[in-house]
């Protein structure tokens, strides 16, 4: 077995990775880019989406049902909580980053406490060993990159394609002006938080069935999107999508020549090392925030 | 119910068949056995029990309805009667405390959850039976968050503010390894319950005790022959690169390389790690067994995705069940694992190991013969970790007992201390389901029998238990040198 | 300080004084919350200074803090170093490390500042773990049983006493708390002010920002260092977990939560948190989702953070 098998690999895994991290990414870039703030709790929208898809899948028994109440439930959690607190502490940047780390511990309670503290499974929604001749493949993994890339061309077409869009990029560009001319600030606020959160709330559905619902899936979904958002320049989708395959990409290549502690670390220094290079992301604007 | 300790290994195997007698020991002085006694109902009519008398002991004899009961009491006998007679028919007693450092909260979660329950299903009985020495326990928990910082908090909390009389410590080996040493410098005795390799290694003092479960040097050391032998001699192992997995790399490794094995790859795999799939090319093509070890909540990918890379051409396949605590085996992608081994402290499926104590214990604590909650098929236990918190609070209720400790004056722990420090073996019992226990008290550890089970139409079946022999290792650890 | 025997001065110098005394008041469990609140406040105050003076977000100071933890740890139990050596040694590689991580991180800022510093601290975590061989990694290392008493001649200082822990917490604390009121009233603070206003202006005023930031940079990553190696010598334990980013996020919590640029912010946001972790935790078992709420109902009363809203309305003397 030579070197090609685990390069293709740690391609294939790098590229089923950066896909769902995109898609969280995404949600997070929409509300850093547009609302600029930091918000903590978005990878605890990433884990309700996951903990909602094991609930629907095992009482319901539908995974596409779940993929479309997972991400309205949460989104709809956003947007009280864009109303009630966000709102009421005018989006200032440190307040923000204190009452979402309360939501974080609030949301991981909770589902602690009714979810409990298991790690569950749920069947993917279609399955088959993609056998590659030395080892296989989940044909899950596969789908999942391409459902990701759907919803990520979707977000982008909302984004280029509509009115709303339109606002969206323009309260993104200067707020102040944006709201002279006319655009619904508040609203877009609203709007850019809940989907934002949807967004993450979907890939968290995406993801149960490789690697199961569990109440402390969040943090690591937080930092990964952080670090693509900010490899990527704030609030640029290509900038993300790009991102999050260099991202993917290097952790799952690198892992291939050193061990995987090591591979770790290599993998991360590179990416510091991106942003030094660059210190406003590969395809950021002028400002940093 | 069963029973203490006894000095020689003769007497043991007479006692184990017939620990069930219903006899509890170390009860002391004979005024009060009979009244301790009315709580325990599973006397089985007509049986003698004798028990050889300890060098420094009293052997008192109490005949109840349908069972002789010889008991042996080490501690010093004045103290002994004193406590007895106020206990028959006396006021009622202030209660023992007893803190629990149980991780409720953080990655420990799962296991917390069922130590919680285990331990309050222990308590229940043990207040049933009259407590601890005539009084009742009073159970304290504190969350430690599964954080070393936070389980020296706890620690302080339940010494300090509750004044607790003993600490039933934490699992996580980093908590304990921080806790611990806390407790040594409030004076205050910690059991862990952790199966880690912390409490023998020396690292600890003369207060920190793990006599409820073996560590897992010395389940490494029972098991290691049989995988050598049955599977193969060119292994690859797969372990958490932290505290958990360096116990397996460094015992595993060295107690199968003497018998004959290479380990010809070892793959630590980073915590917070979420995909494996690219770590599987490193395992070299001509391995024999592949050895698995991981904990947390990414176990059932890591399994699912190892399934998927090997299909139907893999080696043989060893793993700690630690991999699957809290687990299904019928969940969805753990099909692959059909005819791998595992190795169990305690036999998920009460078929693998049907004693009457186990049916006993598992009926307590609200499990089924499937290893999950009677009232939830779909929660299933730490089956295998669990019992630690069960057979500690009986032998923490034994030292009490033939210690003669009554308030938290260092004299009262030394006699605590060094009386549990003379403990030798714990009988199989209703008190000890899991299995006879020797114990070191140099060592402040216990050792005992393991199992090795194969997964069978999504089941584990046990297909090999060690001696306990098999289990000890040599050390030169010696902690009753330390001052007290 | 200029203005010693002023108001701010005599302030700060009270609040110490009342610690010390409280020493001898509070009972045990108090007495030891209080000699771990104020090892984490000294911590929080360096955090401040760089937070809350120079406007600067890092949540790289786990990393920083474990230097000092793993210098004092590793040269104890592997050189058998005295306490006071092993310390220096750690006071020495926190300054160089605060320096070097600074230096590079530095060409950033905003939320990329943030976000660099992060990456290194998760490398300087994993790598405690990749050399678990030296540092045991995630279970880590207790140095208790190395930590031999110092003879003073007429009395001994023994690590395992409960007041040379507490007044080796309240020395460390006193000492950030102190720099931190320093640096508010210095030349040097109002340089940071400007910057933290606004940078631009500031160069363009003449300052070289950069080495300005890195002197904070440098101040805040010490006294960071400094408590870990002090935690490290009361709580005896040194392991990963302390590495990880969990401990970058709660000095960052504690000083917004206390208020950022306020001397007394760190220490009020760390005593707040640790208590209702506390007492919520005694009585249920879900305290999350009460320390969660408590968390955003302060923060919707107290924008600025407690103190700094308290500053805000009332009492605009406070540093």
């Amino acid at each position: 077995m030579g070197i090609e098998v685990p390069i293709t690999l740690g391609i294939l895994d790098g590229v089923v990775v950066a896909m769902v991290a995109a898609l969280t990414a995404l949600g997070l870039s929409l509300v850093f880019g547009i609302m600029r703030i930091v918000n903590v709790s978005h990878g605890e929208f990433y884990m309700l989406g996951a903990i909602i898809a094991w609930f629907v899948v095992t009482y319901l028994g539908s995974f596409l049902l779940a993929l479309v109440l997972a991400p309205l439930a949460v989104g709809g959690l956003a947007t009280a909580v864009e109303r009630t607190i966000l709102k009421k502490i005018r989006y200032d940047p440190e307040s923000t980053i204190v009452a979402t780390i309360g939501l974080l511990y609030a949301i991981q309670q909770v589902v602690l406490a009714t979810f409990g503290p298991y790690a569950r499974e749920v069947s993917p929604p279609f399955y088959f060993r993609v056998d590659l001749g030395f080892f296989g493949y989940s044909g899950y993994k596969v789908g999942v990159a391409v459902i990701s890339a759907i919803l990520i061309a979707a977000v982008y077409l909302l984004i280029y394609k509509t009115r709303l869009g339109l606002f969206m990029r323009a309260t993104q560009q200067d707020t102040e002006i944006a709201q002279a001319f006319g655009v619904p600030v508040r609203k877009v606020y609203t709007v850019s938080f809940a989907l934002g959160a949807a967004l993450a709330a979907a890939a968290g559905v995406l993801i149960v069935p490789i690697q199961q619902a569990y109440y402390l899936m969040g943090l690591d979904a937080l930092l990964l999107s952080f670090i693509i958002v900010i490899v990527g320049g704030l609030g640029s989708i290509k900038g993300t999508l790009v991102a999050a395959l260099i991202v993917g990409l290097l952790d799952g290549v690198v892992s291939v020549f050193f061990s995987p502690t090591l591979s770790r670390i290599l993998s991360s220094l590179l990416v510091a090392g991106v942003i030094l290079v660059r210190p406003r992301g590969l395809f950021g604007s002028g400002k940093t925030m | 119910m069963s029973i203490g300790k006894i000095s020689r290994r003769d007497a043991i195997k007479a006692i184990t068949r017939s620990a069930a007698a219903g006899v509890a020991v170390g009860v002391g002085v004979v005024g009060g056995v009979g009244g301790y006694l009315v709580g325990s109902s599973s006397a089985r009519p007509g049986q003698t029990v004798t028990v050889t008398q300890t060098a420094a002991g009293a052997t008192v004899t109490q005949t109840i309805p349908g069972a002789t009961v010889t008991q042996t009491v080490t501690a010093a006998p004045s103290t002994v009667t004193v406590t007895r007679t106020e206990t028959v028919g006396g006021p009622a007693k202030e209660p023992i405390k007893i803190g629990f450092e149980v991780h409720r909260t953080g990655i420990g979660a799962v296991y917390g959850a069922w130590y919680e329950r285990t331990t309050r299903a222990a308590v229940a009985l043990i207040n049933e039976m009259g407590g601890i020495d005539g009084r009742p326990i009073e159970l304290i928990a504190e969350d430690d968050g599964t954080d070393p910082q936070r389980g020296v908090q706890a620690v302080e909390k339940l010494v300090l503010e509750h004044k607790v009389d003993f600490i039933l410590g934490a699992l996580f080996s980093n908590v304990v390894l921080a806790a611990a040493p806390r407790a040594g410098e409030l004076k205050k005795p910690y059991f862990a319950v952790s199966e880690g390799y912390h409490v023998p290694s020396g690292q600890l003092n003369r207060y920190s005790f793990q006599p409820g479960i073996t560590d897992v040097r010395s389940q490494l050391t029972a098991i290691a022959g049989w995988v050598v032998n049955n599977l193969g001699k060119k292994i690859t192992m797969i372990y958490p690169d932290y505290a958990f997995g360096y116990d397996h790399r460094d015992w595993f490794g060295k107690a199968a390389t003497e018998l004959g094995a290479t380990i010809i790859e070892r793959i630590p795999i980073p915590p917070t790690e979420t995909s494996f799939t690219k770590y599987f090319p490193r395992v070299p093509a001509d391995t024999e067994v592949l050895y698995h070890v991981m904990v947390g909540p990414a176990v059932l990918t890591f399994v699912k995705e190892m399934g998927e890379y090997f299909g139907s051409r893999r080696p043989e396949i060893f793993g700690f069940v630690d991999s699957l605590e809290g687990v299904p085996l019928n969940s969805p992608g753990l099909e692959f694992l059909e005819g791998t081994y595992f190795w169990e402290a305690f036999p998920r499926y009460l078929d693998g190991y049907d004693t009457p104590y186990h049916r006993y214990y598992r009926n307590k604590v609200g499990v089924d013969e499937n290893g999950a909650d009677v009232n939830d098929p779909k929660n299933v236990s730490t089956y295998s970790h669990m019992f630690s918190c069960w057979e500690t609070l009986f032998i923490l209720k034994e030292a009490v007992e033939q210690s003669g400790y009554r308030r938290q004056t260092p004299d009262d722990y030394r006699a605590f201390i060094t009386t549990l420090e003379n403990f030798e073996w714990f009988n199989e019992g209703n008190q000890h389901p899991q299995g006879a226990k020797k114990f070191d008290g140099r060592l402040h550890q216990c050792f005992g029998q393991q199992f090795i089970s194969k997964v069978e139409n999504s089941k584990f079946r046990v297909v090999h238990r060690t001696r306990i022999e098999d289990s000890v290792y040599e050390s030169d650890v010696d902690y009753t040198k330390q001052p007290l | 300080m200029r203005e010693i025997g002023s108001l701010p001065a005599i302030f700060h110098l009270s609040i110490i004084a009342a610690l010390f005394v409280a020493q001898f008041i509070l009972p045990p469990f108090h007495h030891s919350m209080l000699t771990r609140i104020m090892v984490l406040a000294a911590y929080a105050s360096g955090y401040n200074i760089l937070l809350g003076y120079t406007g600067l977000m890092s949540l790289g100071h786990a990393m920083l803090f474990s230097t000092g933890l793993y210098s004092v740890g590793l040269t104890i139990l592997y050189l058998g170093f005295e306490p006071l050596a092993a310390f220096t040694v750690a006071l020495i590689s926190s300054l160089v490390i605060s320096l070097l991580l600074g230096a590079i991180t530095l060409r950033t800022s905003g939320v990329f500042f943030l976000i660099v510093t992060m990456i290194f601290s998760q490398v300087f975590y994993l790598t405690t773990l990749y050399f678990n061989n030296i540092t045991y990694g995630d279970q880590g290392f207790v140095i208790s049983q190395y930590l031999h008493p110092i003879n003073m001649g007429f009395f001994q200082i023994d690590f395992a006493d409960r007041t040379v822990k507490y007044n080796l917490s309240l020395l460390v604390f006193s000492v950030a708390f102190l720099l931190s009121l320093y640096v508010s009233r210095s030349p040097l603070g109002l340089v940071l002010a400007a910057i933290k206003e606004n940078p631009d202006r500031a160069e363009m005023l003449g300052y070289n920002t950069y080495r300005y930031k890195l002197i904070a940079f440098a101040l805040s990553g010490t006294i960071a260092g400094m408590s870990g190696a002090v935690y490290a010598l009361v709580f005896s334990y040194i392991g990963s977990s302390l590495a990880f980013i969990h401990n970058s996020i709660n000095p960052l919590l504690w000083t917004l939560l206390g208020g950022a640029g306020t001397t007394t912010g760190p220490l009020v946001g760390t005593m707040l948190m640790v208590y209702v972790i506390d007492v919520t935790s005694s009585f249920t078992e879900s305290y999350l989702v009460v320390v969660g709420i408590a968390l955003i109902l302060i923060i919707l009363g107290f924008p600025k953070g407690i103190v700094g809203s308290i500053r805000k309305r009332w009492l605009t003397w406070l540093p």
